[in-house]
This record gives C-alpha cells, structure tokens and sequence, in this order.
C-alpha cells in the first residue's frame, strides 16, 4: 500500500457515509449539533454553497446566507460529528467552482437560476437517450420516404 | 517489558474524537520488527536487545550483515536499533522473536525519536529565533546578523570568544525527540499507531517509538487521573 492509501484506509472509518451529493450552488439546511452545558440542540443554517475545499477528512464546505441583509459564511466540516445532517433544499445553475462573486451582489442578484430540469435525468439514463434517439431516426426515414 | 519498535512515519491527517473534537494525527507504520541480537553483560559489558526492521534482499545487503541477522534466523534487515533490557527480562525476547504493534498494549504515551527535515546551513534568525537588526535608522546590509557575539574579554585567557554562542550554521537532520505523545489508536492487522500531534522528520522517515519515559507534567496529572 502506498503511503496515502494508508491515510486513506484510516481515514475511510471516520467519513460518514450518508452524506447528500453536493455541488456548488445548491441551497442547503445545515443541522449543527449545538452543546450547551449537558444539553444538546439542533441548530440549522439555511443558505447557498458558495464554495468545497479539502478532500477525505478534511473535507470542508462554505455556506453562505444573508442574515438580516448582511452575509454571513460559515464553514462546516462535512464530517464532523457535530454536523448532525445536511439537507439539499434546491439546486442552483452556476460555472464556478467558487461562487465568490455573489458576495458583491446585492438583492434580487443574489439568487441562483435553478439547475435545468431533466438534464441530469439524460445523462444518468443513457438507455432513454439510445431510445428516443433511435426513435428520431425512425421518424426521419419515414419523412423520407 | 520495554515497550520499543521501529517504525516508518506515513504522513498526518486528522480525525474526530468522541467527544467531537478535531485533533492533529500522525500515522506511522510500527513493525513488524525482529529480534535480531541479544546482548549480554558477559559479553558486550551491559544488557541489550538489538531489532531489525524491513526484510530486505539480500543481494542488496552486505556479507557481514547477511550474517548477523542470518544467527537470528532472518533475511536481512535494513534498519537496526536496540534499547536496553533489565536482565531479568532478557528471557522475553529470544532471537528472531517478532514484535509487533502489540507491545504498546494498554500504552498511553509514547516518544518518537526520529531525524528532523535539513535545512542546510541557516542565519540566526531562523535558527535561533533572533530578532535581527533594524530595517531602518542607518542600518545597512546587516538586517538578518546577530549583532555581536561579546567581547573576547568575556572568555579571557582563550583569546576568543565563549563557546557554545548561538550562530549561523546547519539547521536540521539531527535527531530529535518528541516527547509524552498521547496513543489515539491501534491498529494491529496494519501494523499501524496512531499519535496525536507531530513526530520529527519527512514522511517515510525511520522513527524510532518507544513507551514515554518520563511524562511532561500535565500529561503526568492525565495519566494518573485516569
């Protein structure tokens, strides 16, 4: 084994492994255990992915919101135990990698488009593709003819 | 029963405890090691156990060292380091005995001596923490010196000055010891040891790691709460 397959390997019983598929963009409910004396609560932090860093372990997000119309970023260590769940609330149509940019917007700005529906639906069901696909062509010979 | 192994540090990551807080971690790959020699106080003048650690080839070896680990029945090894025994306890280890993770059974801490990172030849203020000159006020070209290193007067008779001034010279690739490093985890299937915080030297380095012999304080009070 290679030095970071070892690091890996440790690593691997730590990560959780029911962690939603995040992007940059996507609007997230953040549930933070939050421990206060001997009780625990729940908070949550509601806002836009503006940003993933690190990898394995270290994997961290930026979460972004507007907090009584001042941005606030947090950053949450994806695998922290005291990041109790994390929620995708909507999706957001972006082409960067670090959506840095949206901290000059102001207002109506702010907001992201939505990811374009069914898209994602074409390239995790390549079969439907071949099929409608070979339908066109159907179509297309009859015009022919 | 002396607690030592030879190890390989792999590199550093982090992890969670219980309680959910996020400590530094170095992984080092801990044995298996061999015992290669036993010495004796007839013999050599005081009591010992000699370890290997990697087999390696022996086409890649040397005569002499094919047949010193070759008494302990072993192919060669290609790093050796031995730590003292009481004599009573010279019996625990037979030659060619395998020693593994397992020795640091209910171990809390443990130092890790290994090589520090070099890092060639360095000014003072590197080196020893100087504060160098000013940037301004009429200082030229002496904003990294130490200034000056006393009088030949404070050493009178020798005609220079004291020994053992600090000053610009080779920094690292000497042996370091890290000390009281608290055990996170074992891992005995992968020979594995899991330390909190760092141990000296790049990855890969040969470390030696061996139960703490005398605690820092406050992980004294933590050991003895415990």
């Amino acid at each position: 084994m290679s030095q970071q397959q070892i690091i890996d390997a440790v690593e691997k019983k730590f990560l959780k492994t029911d962690l939603p598929k995040l992007s940059i963009g996507d609007t997230v409910d953040v549930h933070v255990r939050i421990i206060e004396g001997s009780k625990e609560r729940i908070q949550v932090f509601n806002g836009v992915v503006i940003a993933q860093s690190g990898r394995g372990i270290g994997q961290m997000i930026t979460v972004r919101r507007i907090v009584a119309n001042e941005g606030v970023e947090r950053v949450f260590p994806l695998h922290s135990p005291r990041i109790s769940t994390i929620e995708v609330k909507r999706q957001g149509h972006v082409r960067r990698s670090k959506l840095y940019y949206l901290r000059e917007r102001v207002g109506k700005k702010r907001r992201l488009r939505d990811k374009r529906r069914g898209l994602e639906q074409l390239i995790t069901e390549p079969e439907k593709a071949v099929e409608t696909e070979a339908a066109v062509a159907t179509a297309g010979k009859g015009k022919k003819e | 029963m002396p607690a030592v192994l030879i190890g390989k540090k792999v590199g550093m990551t982090r992890l969670y405890t219980e309680a959910g807080v996020n400590v530094p971690v170095t992984i080092i790959q801990a044995g298996p090691c061999h015992v290669t020699q036993v010495k004796s106080a007839q013999r050599d003048g005081y009591e010992a156990v000699q370890i290997g650690f990697v087999e390696i080839k022996p086409r890649v070896s040397t005569m002499p060292q094919i047949g010193h680990d070759g008494k302990a029945g072993l192919a060669p090894q290609r790093f050796h380091r031995e730590f003292r025994v009481k004599p009573e306890e010279v019996e625990n280890y037979p030659l060619g005995k395998t020693l593994t993770v397992e020795v640091f059974e209910g171990v809390r801490f443990v130092d890790v001596i290994g090589t520090s990172k070099g890092k060639g030849f360095q000014g003072v203020m590197k080196r020893w923490g100087f504060k160098g000159m000013c940037a301004s006020h009429g200082t030229e070209r002496k904003h990294r010196s130490p200034g000056t290193i006393s009088g030949r007067a404070s050493n009178r008779g020798t005609g220079k000055p004291k020994k053992g001034i600090r000053m610009s010279g080779h920094m690292g690739d000497r042996q370091v010891t890290a000390r009281s490093l608290e055990v996170v985890g074992r891992d005995a299937q992968n020979n594995l040891l899991l330390v909190l915080g760092a141990v000296p030297g790049a990855n890969q380095g040969v470390v030696l790691i061996r139960e703490a012999t005398r605690l820092y304080k406050s992980k004294a009070n933590l050991a003895k709460a415990s």
